[in-house]
């Protein structure tokens, strides 16, 4: 018995040591899916819809791996993860990238051994309150009650903005957005503070959203982006890239409804490249040469994806701001493709 | 023989393994081993905190608050669940038809029902129905405060009065341990007494006497000798003999330097009932307070007169005016009572709606088991005891006090250890409900901040292992004193 047990347990360590050793790529190809974590549920980003399909803006980038992968946007094993538990799951490598609001910080692409792909939104944190305290400004927040979610760099922003404009305040330590709002709804805490575009989608759901101010200050810089485990650079690579390809397509004008038109050849160059029916981009990542049309015509360009989920035509109506691409005053920039 | 050895060589062997295999993963995730992480500032906030802690401090020091913080409510809910579990036992005992169903369906209804349940359930009650801070405000609040103002429920939690020490409490409590110690020396000596004569003194109202008097009769003494002191308030700038309301007019959200004791409270008290946050800073001498004021750390000092009279003129360049209001002096032991304040209610002692919830959900759930013990326990002893107790003219209470539960004790203590541990270690569901445990703090900020997955969860296991240890150890001791002795 004792032995027959301890046989299992080296067994199955080691067949765990040896799917550890090969390449992520080669591992999403055998399994056939990709496993992409998201947040619980946050409307706009990453939710299960009414038919419960996972649909929303960091969604639409793992779609867009998957297609450029897989060739299939729908083969996705979509993974919710908390602001606690995205970590290890990345990590332990249960998720094959996490496109969860993640900020790009020092310490989580140096110390926590990510790899930061790219920024997919330009954010910075802010604060909700209900429109009857009459509070206009974040300066006045002076032993407010806060909602929190634990694990995150806001709350350490929040701590040091506190800290630094001398003002006390009370934690409320919650587990998720789910969990924040109903808190927040309930009058336990009087202020729920998160990134703005997380307060926009959280505001809008909302029964009545005019009765909350999102308050003017931005307290911190907050550049969220797809991320994946150091150590595999060709993974690392597919991800940026593919996130680069939604970037860029919307720069050239390549949208989901004229890419397979465009896919046939052009007299530009970059589209041609970027496209595969100009040398092989794709094969030099591992992939097909129409990664990148699969990648946009899963969900359209970055500018699609955007208006689609979260822009202005949408409940959450957040405007492109900084989040339009460098022709147009925003920080959108993609590296060539060349 | 040979099979043993050979086992043990296998079983140390896959020890080996296990510990080479973490070791050379996590160089190939490029991770070290290192609890350097401990003193390392932790840049996050806790709401329930036993010790000094700010976003300032170590990770260790989280990691402490936490661990306070889950033996706080261990300790709660083993008090709790003991009192709860006692009385049902009993009661599931009674002859009363009512009374032992009622106690058969707490019981059950308990104990077959998941504890994170009851934990999520009691939290909701407790934030959905009970009203928001903001409602206590206006001249016809939608809440009001009970107990004649002094304990405010609300969904951030229950404000109660805090306890705070004035001038003369050490006297106090000298006061108040020798009566404990008077009421000890009765008790041997009336129980010699009994043992020799028979005689049966009142011990009861006399211990309470002992208990009661002396230290009420220093307090009141003590009070009577102090409470008219008044302490001036010294502001700088403002006008000469201004009023609080006036001076705090002119200087929103004033800084105040005092030296903590009862007149600080009073002055609290009377910033938060002209609606203004009492924004203390501690200072531990009449010359850091000066400092205080010349650097202009604080604008508002509350005194004693000769300090003041000191002061008064000897800050250079600081224009230091005495308001017309003075603050009472307090007596040697004090109530703080909560008060609407700002955003919150300030004052009192906050108990957050995490910690009720868990602590009443613990308390229940494991009071279930421990009612099903107790009522074992008094089942074990047999019937023939009972009998003969009352044919020796005992009363039904000395009865149960000493025939009865003394021998039950026996029975019972041994599976409650179990339930202590059991309860300890469930106290780290925590998390769902937002409460600051070791589990939330080292096991969940600490690590998801600082990415030492595997060293948070060994010294988080190595916690639980150490506390549970301890707990068995004393209950174990306990256990042994009560046991039957062989001589």
């Amino acid at each position: 018995m004792k032995k027959s047990v301890l046989l299992g347990t080296l067994a199955v360590a080691g067949l765990a040591a040896g799917v550890a050793s090969a390449s992520t790529l080669e591992e999403v190809q055998a399994r056939g899916a990709l496993n992409c974590g998201v947040t619980t549920g946050l409307v706009g980003f990453a939710a299960p819809d009414a038919n419960g399909e996972w649909d929303g803006f960091d969604v639409g980038v793992c779609r867009a791996v998957a297609a450029a992968v897989l060739g299939d946007p729908s083969a996705v094993n979509f993974v919710p993860t908390t602001g606690q538990t995205r970590f290890t799951a990345l990590a332990s490598g249960e998720i094959d990238m996490l496109a969860r609001n993640t900020t790009w910080t020092f310490s989580r692409d140096v110390d926590l051994r990510f790899e930061f792909t790219g920024v997919n939104y330009y954010d910075g944190q802010g604060f909700m309150v209900p429109r009857e305290l009459g509070v206009s400004s974040a300066m006045e927040l002076d032993g407010a009650t806060v909602c929190i979610q634990t694990g995150t760099t806001t709350e350490l922003n929040l701590a040091d903005f506190f800290a630094s404009n001398n003002m006390s305040y009370e934690p409320v330590p919650i587990e998720t957005n789910a969990e924040a709002q109903q808190q927040y709804l309930a009058g336990a805490c009087d202020v729920y503070t998160t990134d703005a575009s997380g307060l926009a989608a959280t505001r809008a759901t909302f029964e009545d959203p005019t009765a909350h101010v999102i308050l003017p200050e931005i307290i911190s810089k907050e550049p969220l982006g797809p991320l994946v485990r150091h150590g595999d650079n060709e993974w690392g690579d597919i991800v940026r890239w593919t996130l680069n390809a939604l970037i860029a397509a919307e720069e050239l004008g390549i949208t989901s409804a004229n890419v397979a038109e465009l896919a046939a050849g052009t007299n530009n160059p970059e589209i041609n490249r970027m496209l595969g029916s100009e040398g092989d981009l794709g094969g030099m990542m591992g992939l097909s040469s129409d990664w990148a049309v699969n990648a946009i015509s899963a969900g359209g360009n970055y500018g699609e994806l955007f208006e689609r989920n979260i822009g202005e035509n949408t409940p959450i109506g957040l405007a492109r701001g900084l989040n339009a691409q460098w022709t147009d005053g925003g920080l959108l920039y993609s590296p060539p493709f060349r | 023989m040979t099979i043993q050895v050979v086992a043990l060589l296998l079983i140390a062997l896959a020890f080996y393994w296990l510990g080479h295999n973490i070791v050379s993963n996590l160089r190939q995730l490029g991770k070290d081993f290192d609890f350097g992480f401990l003193w390392s500032r932790s840049g996050y906030d806790i709401n329930q905190r036993l010790i000094e802690y700010s976003n300032n401090s170590t990770h260790g020091r989280a990691a402490l608050v936490g661990i306070l913080n889950t033996m706080l409510v261990a300790a709660l809910g083993c008090a709790l669940a003991t009192i709860l579990g006692v009385i049902a036992g009993v009661l599931r005992l009674s002859k009363n038809w009512i009374v032992a169903r009622l106690m058969t369906v707490y019981v059950e209804g308990f104990r077959n029902i998941p504890l994170l349940l009851w934990i999520i359930l009691i939290f909701a009650i407790m934030t959905e129905a009970t009203p928001q801070p903001r409602d206590f405000r206006g001249d016809n609040p939608d809440a009001s405060m009970i107990l004649f103002d002094s304990v405010a429920v609300t969904n951030r939690g229950i404000f109660i009065p805090s306890p705070v020490w004035g001038d003369g409490a050490g006297l106090l409590l000298i006061v108040f341990a020798l009566s404990l110690a008077a009421i000890w020396a009765f008790r041997r000596y009336a129980h010699k007494r009994q043992e020799a004569t028979g005689d049966i003194l009142p011990v009861f109202p006399v211990s309470l006497g002992l208990f009661l008097v002396p230290t009420l009769l220093v307090y009141f003494a003590f009070s009577a000798a102090i409470s008219r002191d008044q302490y001036p308030l010294m502001g700088v700038g403002g006008q000469q003999g201004a009023t609080l309301e006036q001076f705090v007019e002119e200087n929103r959200n004033p800084s105040i330097c005092a030296i903590p004791d009862t007149a600080v409270v009073n002055l609290s008290t009377e910033l938060r009932a002209i609606g203004q946050r009492a924004d203390i800073v501690s200072v531990s001498s009449a010359a850091q307070m000066q400092e205080s004021l010349q650097s202009g750390d604080c604008v508002l000092a509350v005194m004693p007169p000769d300090v003041a009279a000191t002061m008064a003129g000897s800050l250079d360049g600081v224009d230091l005016v005495t308001l017309g209001q003075t603050i009472d002096r307090g007596r040697p032991l004090q109530f703080e009572r909560p008060q609407l304040a700002g955003f919150n209610f300030e004052g009192g002692i906050q108990l957050r709606n995490s910690l009720i919830a868990l602590w009443f959900a613990l308390s229940l759930y494991t009071g279930a088991f421990i009612a099903e013990i107790v009522r074992a326990g008094i089942l074990a002893v047999s019937r023939g005891q009972t009998e003969a107790a009352f044919a020796l003219g005992l009363q039904p209470s000395r009865t149960m006090n000493l025939v009865i539960l003394p021998q039950a004790l026996r029975v019972i203590i041994p599976p409650l250890i179990s339930q202590y541990l059991n309860l300890t270690k469930n106290s780290s569901l925590a998390i769902a409900v937002g409460y600051m445990d070791v589990r939330s703090t080292l096991g969940g900020i600490t690590i998801n901040q600082t990415g030492r997955e595997l060293e948070g969860m060994l010294l988080l296991g190595l916690f639980y292992l150490v506390l549970s240890l301890l707990i068995s150890g004393v209950m174990n001791i306990y256990n042994t004193s009560v046991k039957l002795k062989e001589r």
